[in-house]
């Protein structure tokens, strides 16, 4: 495959939307093969079904033998549909994992093994041995020229080179890697598009990030989660209870017919069709597929959680941290004002400005040329051809600037032009220096302008704050989860910010360390936290935290102490993260409500249905006034299955989600699900009785 | 339903909620771990009581070893109870010459009363010595509701605590619950009673003349026994005078007190509180169903107190009450509309100024429809179990409702302690449901629910629903349980459906118009109260044991609140729904269809 088809192919079908001809297809075949009992022991609920199934049409056997208890057609419909109710809730969970599977599909074609250049030792110049990547292992490093695959997971130890990521993250815009700082991490099955890369592997075959990747997806490694396990205890429960309170109730009708001195006890097909009705098919049916669904929203959101623990953590999550740059500001400073020292015109310190910023390719220098031409209407002027001299900026001086004929224009941070201002025997004057606390005080940064020992003024940069973002906080808090930005700015500044953008709380000249002990502070009060990060100095924090959301173009570090990787880089993402978690838990909670008070309409159908014959007053009960006792259990039973069918969409979408206080949630889903839940059946059913008799099937 | 009958239930409950606050809050001191004013009243009594009983009250027990504790030591007051019947002739105290309890009765009523349950196959005036009657069934009386209050206290810690082992001592819960609440309300009680006529002595039956002397006829038999026939072919009988009756006597108004506080309901006499010398007089009856729900009442607000939010103990009251009214008033309607035979005939069922009107079979005449229904309600809802009228006899929809209410697992209002800890196990499960439904894992009081706490909570709600439709199952294949079985159709379905229930959710009370003290129905209705108490009551201390060990999280705006009107609807619901879906097959074979039937 080359270079272009991967970009096709990945930017177009690396992530699988909606459902294919082929994905039903597969789906139907996956339901048929799901039915080994083996498959079906896992969950109580439809193994019951299962046990039912079997029963039922052992009894159309004996009926088709001529001993049947009943009509032998009632007991083959009613068995055909306790099958289909299986191959239903089979069908759920095939279609959920399709999609997975689809995309572990892809995401294979891209761990190709390639033949890596194996050197010595860490130098471009060393000695190759061409190795399949299959054999590399932590530790050995290699060399990727342009236009390779990279073999392996690793960090770039020498040199610098645009990678093209789509395989991975699906952005096909290439990204660069270069060794030390934050960008040095690289994903096996990558490609390097231009210039070379020495890696170091950090992961041996069958560990890597592609390899847990595609495990994730395929389903391979989803373990049920502890809301799932409680879950599951809990619809055992109900289906004991239901299964007791049947299987009682043949001897309840055996007696009841010696008493009354009349009808006939119950059958053994009808009490099998109440069986199913009763025990939450619905939500046992759907319970799996909603889990699988839940990580296939993660991945479409470009999120890849390392379990499905992680997922439900976001869910419970009681803090978030976010980091203020990228996140809840613009990732730059724009320049939104100018400031002029006492006696100076606004013009001439704007004009010094640009001046000094012409050369400054920084995203805050550009901004501050733009500032210039919008207010006074200053054009660009070429530095050639004014001979003037640029000043780069340097750690040492923090600052920058430009030398044009006698002019010696400099701008910096107010400290450091203060110390410049006192070494060329000068000084800065107070009114300057208000304005410059002004502007801190403000949450924007005060970036001073000097012409040799002559004070112009201050340039105010300000940060932008993300449009939208406050309302997404708003939401937060609705939901009951606090946010805190974490910055290195100063308290002021920070205070300022954190105001406008309307986050909880912040940590302002935020370390590594500080990070760290906020994040344990806040865990100590028995709080989940949920933070993002993608430098190596985060990894401490990021292993810290219960939910960690790593950014894909961070280092392997940071990669590894996380729980998930964000492929897009994109820190606004946690708040998605939370919410895609909570939303796999509605969804269960929504179903097993409606699953249980789905009950009720079933017995108004059943219960007259099946003692009818021996206390007929209990007609009285049929309040859907369902044609016959046969068309009354057959129209329960194909409700019950149809239900699933009806609901497979919701559980793989979710249920809508609202930023709402739990009590208000509660109310609505209650509402809808409940009440729903409870109104539904008795269309259900009355329609589908209706159908019967017109298609004299009853 | 008149005016009337309004007034009264509200009297009721008005006096019920306004006497639960302070008992609430007096019980939550006397729980407290902290001495305090109330604590420091009896401590010289307490001290004198464990070192008598070489008690370290200072000791912190885990729910095994408070398990274990509460365990043996009702295994020991069932051995009391036990030999104490098989010896009684041989005893003191035994003016009536009492014969030996035969083994199989001997059994179920040890196991009965050592299990709050309080079922009675025997007939008090005739069976018991009075010395069993107080040191036998008048101490377990105590110690079965001691028991069911310090297992409760044991939960409420396992709420209250974090990153602890210990559920508190058994021992202390125990002497606390005996000593501080039991004890001094049955005193108030007791004496109360005897001022209204329930008698207390110690003398042998009384034989009195009657006021107006009258006879009855009685088959003349022969020397083989058998009747005399004349040439006619009927039977010779001749008319034998009565002049004198026997009136039984003993310490009963000592019994009665702490039978409707403690939830026991194990009647002095065999008809229980309708006997004149148990229940005389329309105000001993009122204080005696206020005492049945009384103490439960009164619990949930101590639960409220003990966890540090009140609003938490009002909003378990509230979801009790949100079952309890509506059920009083259904059977209470019920009773009072009369029985749908007679419609239609010249019989006139209303009330009036000169009769009470309704369905009055069964019941007695002092207490009228409203005395007796508000009975049944209550003494079905706290499992209490002791009736002022007979259940049987009532319509089929207002038989329905106390069955139902048995059946309900005995957690509205239910047994002293039981029941709010079973209710405990219901909001766990109505939690886990509620959180689910708002994205959060499940968190009550600051405890997270996971999946120990939910397999427990299950266990709790499932144990008494398992043993009812199991053991009826049994009883009605058995021809020896149908042998006990009076009546014919729906109503003897419903009879032995009853017995089970009120055996397997420890409540006590009986239909009536079932023969259960055969060795048959002793040992099934045995098994089911052993069943209903103890595996209970321990998977709720695991619980609690699991909690306490939890760490505390903090409530947010995210957290589901617990004390509000949502959550109280939601655990009536849960309450209701367990109850309806697993029972109402069951139900449809006996009241339903005995009501449907009487209606054609």
């Amino acid at each position: 495959m080359n270079y272009r088809d991967t970009a096709s192919m990945t930017t177009h079908s690396r992530v699988v939307r909606g459902f294919s001809r082929a994905l039903l297809l597969a789906a139907v075949a996956d339901a048929f093969r799901k039915l080994a009992p083996r498959q079906q022991f896992r969950n109580p609920v439809m193994f019951v079904v299962y046990v039912c199934s079997v029963l039922t049409t052992l009894l159309w056997v004996q009926a088709l033998a001529g001993h049947g208890e009943a009509p032998t057609g009632f007991i083959f419909a009613v068995s055909l549909w306790l099958w289909f109710t299986l191959l239903f809730a089979n069908f759920a969970e095939a279609i959920a994992e399709g999609r997975g599977k689809a995309q572990a599909a892809a995401l294979r074609s891209s761990r190709k093994d390639v033949v890596a250049k194996k050197l010595a030792n860490p130098s471009r110049d060393a000695f190759i041995t061409y190795v399949p990547s299959s054999e590399l292992r932590t530790g050995n490093h290699v060399l990727v020229d342009a236009g390779e695959l990279i073999p392996g997971d690793g960090e770039v130890v020498e040199g610098a080179a645009s990678v093209d990521e789509s395989a991975i993250t699906g952005e096909s815009a290439p990204v660069i890697r270069e060794s030390g700082g934050d960008r040095s991490a690289v994903t096996g099955g990558t490609r390097v598009l231009s210039d070379w890369l020495v890696v170091r592997i950090t992961s041996n075959p069958g560990e890597s990030f592609l390899d847990r990747m595609i495990a994730m997806v395929e389903g391979a490694a989803r373990r049920r989660t502890p809301n799932e396990i409680a879950l599951t205890i809990m619809l055992a429960k109900f289906t004991l209870i239901f299964l007791l309170a049947c299987a009682t109730l043949l001897p309840y009708s055996i007696y009841s017919v010696q008493a009354a001195g009349s009808g006939q006890p119950i059958t053994l097909t009808v009490l099998t069709a109440l069986l199913v009705c009763l025990i939450p098919t619905t939500i046992g049916a759907l319970l799996s597929a909603i889990g699988i669904a839940g990580m296939d929203r993660m991945i479409r959101a470009n999120v890849i959680a390392t379990s499905g623990r992680a997922v439900e953590a976001a869910g419970d999550v009681d803090v978030l941290l976010l980091d203020k740059t990228g996140t809840i500001t613009l990732g730059n400073r724009q320049a939104d004002a100018f400031h002029p020292a006492p006696g100076v015109d606004e013009r001439a310190l704007a004009e010094a400005a640009q001046l000094a910023s012409l050369a400054d390719e920084t995203p805050e220098g550009r901004s501050i040329v733009v500032l210039a031409k919008e207010r006074f209407g200053l054009r660009e002027h070429d530095l050639e051809r004014l001979h003037a001299q640029f000043v780069p900026f340097s750690a040492q001086t923090r600052m920058s600037g430009v030398d044009m004929g006698g002019q010696r224009i400099r701008k910096g941070a107010v400290d450091a032009i203060e110390r410049y201002l006192v070494a060329a025997g000068g000084h800065l004057p107070a009114a300057l220096k208000r304005a410059a606390d002004d502007i801190a005080r403000r949450g924007a940064t005060p970036l001073m302008v000097v012409d040799g020992h002559a004070p112009l003024g201050v340039i105010e940069l300000k940060d932008v704050i993300k449009g939208g973002i406050k309302e997404r906080f708003a939401e937060m808090r609705a939901m009951g989860i606090k946010t805190i930005m974490i910055t290195g700015d100063n308290p002021l500044t920070a205070a300022a910010i954190a105001a406008e953008a309307g986050v909880d709380d912040f940590l302002a000249e935020a370390t590594p360390e500080a990070k760290l002990k906020l994040i344990r502070d806040i865990q100590a009060e028995n709080r989940l936290v949920a933070m993002c990060g993608d430098g190596t100095n985060d990894a401490p924090a990021l292993a810290q935290a219960d939910v960690a959301v790593a950014m894909n173009t961070g280092t392997q570090a940071a990669k590894e102490a996380g729980n998930m990787v964000d492929l897009d880089s994109n820190p606004t993402k946690l708040i998605e993260v939370v919410e895609i978690g909570k939303q796999m838990l509605i969804t269960r909670g929504a179903l097993t409500t409606f699953s249980i008070a789905n009950d009720i309409a079933k017995y108004f159908a059943i219960i007259p249905a099946a003692f009818a014959t021996t206390y007929p007053a209990l007609n009285a009960l049929n309040v859907m006034h369902l044609a016959t006792a046969r068309s009354a259990i057959l129209s329960a039973v194909i409700f019950n299955a149809l239900i699933i069918v009806v609901l497979i969409p919701l559980a793989l979408k979710g249920v809508a989600y609202r930023a709402l206080g739990a009590g208000a949630l509660l109310r609505r889903n209650l509402l809808v699900y409940g009440l729903g839940g409870v109104a539904v059946p008795f269309v259900g059913i009355k329609l589908i009785d209706m159908l019967l008799v017109l298609l004299r099937l009853a | 339903m008149n005016a009337n009958d309004y007034l009264q239930l509200a009297l009721y409950l008005v006096a019920l909620l306004l006497l639960a606050k302070p008992l609430g809050d007096y019980m939550a001191l006397v729980f407290a771990d902290a001495p305090n004013r109330v604590t420091r009243l009896g401590a010289r009594v307490e001290r004198g009581i464990y070192r008598a009983c070489g008690i370290a009250a200072d000791e912190d027990m885990g729910w095994k070893r408070y398990a274990l504790a509460m365990l043996c030591f009702n295994m020991l007051g069932l051995l009391a109870v036990y030999a104490l019947q098989r010896l009684q002739p041989w005893l003191p105290l035994n003016p009536q010459h009492m014969a030996a309890v035969s083994p199989d009765s001997a059994v179920n009523t040890a196991i009965s009363f050592a299990t709050n349950t309080n079922w009675q196959g025997y007939g008090g005036e005739s069976t018991m010595s009075y010395l069993t009657q107080m040191l036998g069934l008048g101490v377990q009386n105590f110690l079965s509701a001691a028991t069911g209050i310090a297992i409760l206290m044991a939960v409420i810690r396992g709420f209250v605590r974090h990153s602890a082992k210990g559920l508190g001592n058994f021992w202390v819960d125990l002497v606390r619950s005996t000593l501080y609440v039991l004890l001094p309300l049955s005193l108030l009680l007791s004496i109360v009673l005897v001022s209204q006529g329930v008698v207390q002595n110690l003398r042998p039956f009384a034989e009195v003349p009657v006021v107006q002397a009258s006879s009855y006829t009685e088959a003349v038999k022969d020397e083989a026994g058998k009747p005399r026939m004349a040439a006619a072919g009927h039977e010779v009988t001749h008319a034998v005078p009565v002049a004198t009756q026997t009136l039984p006597m003993g310490p009963a108004a000592s019994q009665i007190a702490i039978k409707q506080l403690g939830t026991n309901g194990g009647g002095f006499f065999n008809v229980n509180s309708a006997h004149p010398y148990e229940n005389p007089t329309p105000l001993s009856d009122f204080l005696e169903v206020l005492a049945i729900l009384l103490i439960p009442a009164g619990l949930c607000l101590t639960f409220g107190r003990m966890v540090g939010d009140r609003r938490q103990g009002w909003a378990l009251l509230a979801a009790m009450l949100v079952i309890f009214v509506p059920l009083l008033l259904a059977c209470t309607a019920a009773e009072q509309a009369g029985n749908p035979a007679l419609h239609g005939l010249a019989v006139d069922q209303h009330a009036s100024a000169l009769q009470a009107g309704g369905n009055m079979e069964g019941k007695e005449v002092r207490f009228g429809i409203v005395g007796s229904a508000r009975w049944a309600v209550a003494t079905s809802a706290a499992s209490n179990g002791s009736v002022n009228s007979m259940h049987d006899s009532y319509t089929p929809l207002g038989g329905l409702v106390p069955m139902w209410l048995i059946q309900l697992g005995e957690v509205i209002f239910g047994g002293v302690g039981s029941g709010l800890y079973g209710m405990l196990a219901f909001a766990v499960v109505a939690v886990f449901i509620a959180g689910l439904m708002v994205g959060r894992t499940p968190e009550y009081l600051g405890k997270k629910i996971e999946a120990y706490e939910m397999k427990m909570a299950s266990l709790t709600v499932l144990l008494p629903c398992v043993l009812v439709v199991i053991g009826t199952a049994i009883a009605v294949m058995a021809p020896a349980g149908v042998a006990g079985v009076a009546n014919p159709g729906a109503h003897g379905f419903s009879e032995v459906l009853y017995a089970l229930s009120s055996a397997s959710n420890n409540n006590g009370s009986a239909f009536a118009g079932l023969s259960a003290n055969t060795p048959f129905w002793n040992v099934l209705l045995g098994v089911c109260m052993f069943l209903a108490r103890f595996p209970l009551a321990i998977a709720m201390l695991a619980l609690a044991g699991s909690l306490a060990a939890k760490r505390h999280v903090p409530a947010t705006a995210g957290t589901l609140p617990t004390h509000t009107p949502l959550f109280v609807t939601l655990l009536a619901c849960v309450v209701v729904v367990v109850g309806a879906l697993t029972f109402l097959p069951a139900l449809a074979l006996g009241p339903i269809a005995d009501y449907l039937g009487s209606m054609r």
